[in-house]
């Protein structure tokens, strides 16, 4: 996906060889998002038939690589298009409190209390790395930022239903009971 | 360096009780930073309080450097609070009549130390949190970010043994919250025991050790992390 246009950022800065694109793209993702020359190699034949970049025609290693205006074009889009916020397919967590409601000897705010504990450690991983890292490392503390930010609101979440659940009278776990409004997640 | 032993916290009597600590034990070495976490009325400023001698517990012993507080004269535990305690407060407490300096200065010359080595004092940590020129600033002239910068100043200033920082950044954006937490951590390094209240989770996560209150009682707390190498390896998706 985003492997192409990283690629034609790269190539925006002026011609290139293709294992050069490799390293540049390593270095510029904090070695978090490792990608294999083969990759490269196909995203860059992939981008040249679409015409976004050309080639010299060399062989092999030799091949040098240039962005064209179709591909400056394409890669300023890119860069306006806001991100995809439709929730992924399924959310496990949300899924596993659903249910943790439902099964009978599950304490929930026990439940909560232990994924709350494994996220919190996640983070201490990520910011230990970030205290860790040099100040000047400007790319992968902005990697390790989103982490952080993308955890933090799970650990959120997880007060909220702690505080939400605590209205939730106990299960009706009888066939009688009235029929529990159904829920339509985000499902795709 | 501080250590909490089965300590309970009871406010007001009859039905208007409020069991705010319930058999808390906690313990915090030099050199380790401890957050505190948990939701609103947890009990975590009254830990901190308690922590900071300012409250005496219900029952339970309070032990800071290895010495129990209940026998301490009050003059003792006084000049503990002065000398080796630095305190951030939920809500600054800040002295209006006295500018950003004057009020980190002040602990370190109720101290006896002389006004000129305190006011120099004070105005290098006042620096270390990009506060150098709001040093003659009063209070009311500050921004609610800045207040709270001085209030750490403050509490790190002068040669501390425990910091206690009740949601120290509760009026920081992220890039100060984080310049605060590295401080805090970077003293913590240096010796001194730290414990810092948040419900925060990003805050919390500069601490060695994360404990988790609920309703007075300590239910959860982290691991040691095994360190982060793991975490940015091949196959690892940001
Ligand atoms: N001086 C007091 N007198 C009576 N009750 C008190 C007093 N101080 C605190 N409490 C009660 O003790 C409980 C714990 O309060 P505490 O201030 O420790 O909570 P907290 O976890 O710091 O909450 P917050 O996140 O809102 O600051 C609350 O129910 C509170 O109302
Ligand atoms: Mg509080």
């Amino acid at each position: 996906m985003s492997v192409r246009y990283a690629l034609l950022a790269l190539l925006s800065e002026g011609s290139k060889y293709g294992l050069q694109l490799r390293q540049e793209f390593e270095d510029r993702t904090g070695d978090a998002w490792p990608l294999n020359v083969g990759q490269v190699y196909t995203t860059l034949q992939r981008l040249e038939r679409d015409g976004l970049v050309e080639s010299d025609g060399s062989d092999g290693p030799q091949n040098v690589f240039s962005i064209t205006p179709e591909g400056a074009e394409e890669l300023t889009a890119w860069l306006r298009t806001p991100p995809d916020v439709v929730p992924p397919p399924r959310n496990e967590l949300v899924i596993k409190v659903l249910v943790g409601t439902r099964v009978p000897g599950v304490d929930v705010p026990e439940l909560l209390q232990l994924h709350r504990r494994r996220m919190v450690e996640a983070m201490q991983d990520y910011t230990h790395l970030k205290g860790e890292m040099s100040r000047d490392d400007v790319e992968l503390g902005l990697v390790v930022d989103s982490e952080l930010f993308r955890i933090e609101a799970i650990v959120r979440w997880l007060d909220a239903a702690d505080a939400r659940l605590k209205k939730l009278p106990p299960p009706n776990r009888g066939v009688t009971g009235p029929r529990r409004r159904r829920i339509r997640l985000g499902v795709r | 360096m501080l250590e909490l032993r089965g300590v309970s916290k009871v406010y007001g009597a009859g039905p208007a009780e409020v069991h705010a600590m319930r058999g808390v034990d906690l313990s915090v070495r030099g050199g380790e930073l401890v957050a505190v976490m948990g939701p609103s009325g947890s009990g975590k400023s009254t830990l901190l309080t308690i922590a900071g001698t300012l409250e005496e517990p219900t029952s339970g012993e309070v032990l800071i450097g290895d010495r129990d507080v209940a026998g301490m004269s009050r003059n003792d535990r006084a000049r503990l609070r002065r000398r080796s305690i630095g305190y951030v407060f939920q809500d600054f407490n800040l002295i209006p009549g006295l500018s950003a300096v004057e009020n980190v200065a002040l602990p370190l010359e109720l101290d006896g130390v002389r006004v000129k080595a305190a006011r120099a004092a004070a105005l290098e940590a006042l620096a270390r949190l990009d506060l150098a020129e709001r040093a003659e600033r009063f209070p009311d002239e500050l921004s609610g970010g800045e207040s709270q910068r001085v209030a750490i100043a403050r509490a790190v200033v002068g040669e501390r043994h425990l910091l206690l920082a009740d949601e120290p950044t509760g009026a920081l954006d992220s890039v100060n919250g984080e310049a605060v937490m590295r401080l805090l951590r970077s003293a913590c390094r240096d010796g001194v025991a730290g414990v810092v209240v948040t419900h925060d989770a990003q805050l919390a996560s500069w601490a060695d050790r994360v404990v988790f209150l609920r309703d007075g009682r300590v239910v959860d707390q982290t691991a040691t992390r095994p360190g982060p190498e793991s975490l940015l390896a091949p196959g690892a998706k940001p």
